[in-house]
């Protein structure tokens, strides 16, 4: 449900002229959403980030998701995280 | 959750950057369920999900936030141990810092994932939430599920 809350809040977001992007743990759930921009990051739910106390992966997931920014569409947007 | 029937965007809004990332204004969305010391927590007993949210401030200390969380799929032993994993200020403090990003909103928005009737999220919540970061000129958001 949190990844269908996530979709939705982009989508009003991105309604008003706000950009956004986002991680997902659950790449089914995205897909169905149709969440404007995911990166698709293996982990398990409640570790959207990686893993904690692990800033590096942490900022490396965070800059992947921010590359989505300007990836040319059209939405939705879903990559894969590949580390 | 096989018979559900997720609400589905279409079509997908999508809005163009409309400067570099490293002179935008980020903020942080998060369904984390978190809350400042001096917030109430989510109210975890709503049928349906507490649709509510909680503005963060962005000098918070991050291990003051409290989680309150209605999902049994969501393990929190990451994130009580760092709250990163849910809500990455820290990591986007450091963006900023660099140069990465231009600047870090005031404020951030947290909500509660465990929503399955979102129709006042849809309704009310999510869109007032969203005034609140057009009002303060946000440019990109960034979200993550929990």
């Amino acid at each position: 449900m949190c990844h269908q809350t996530v979709g939705l809040i982009a989508g009003e977001l991105e309604r008003r002229g706000i950009v956004t992007t986002s991680v997902t743990v659950l790449r089914d759930v995205t897909t169905k959403v149709r969440t404007p921009r995911a990166l698709f990051a293996d982990f398990p739910i409640g570790y959207p980030l990686g893993r904690p106390e692990d800033a590096d992966l942490q900022t490396r997931i965070l800059r992947t998701a921010f590359a989505l920014l300007t990836h040319p569409g059209p939405p939705p947007i879903l990559v894969d995280f590949r580390g | 959750m096989a018979t559900y029937r997720y609400r589905t965007l279409n079509p997908v809004p999508f809005a163009i950057p409309r400067k570099p990332l490293s002179t935008a204004r980020v903020a942080l969305v998060t369904t984390g369920g978190l809350h400042a010391p001096d917030q109430p927590p989510f109210d975890c007993s709503v049928k349906g999900g507490d649709v509510s949210f909680r503005e963060i401030a962005s000098g918070v200390d991050l291990s003051s936030l409290g989680i309150a969380h209605k999902s049994d799929a969501f393990d929190q032993t990451g994130c009580r141990k760092d709250r990163n994993l849910g809500f990455p200020l820290d990591r986007l403090r450091e963006m900023a810092a660099r140069g990465e990003i231009g600047e870090l909103n005031g404020r951030h928005l947290s909500f509660m994932g465990s929503i399955t009737a979102p129709g006042r999220l849809i309704a009310e919540t999510a869109p007032r939430g969203a005034e609140i970061l057009v009002a303060d000129g946000v440019d990109v958001a960034f979200l993550v599920p929990l």
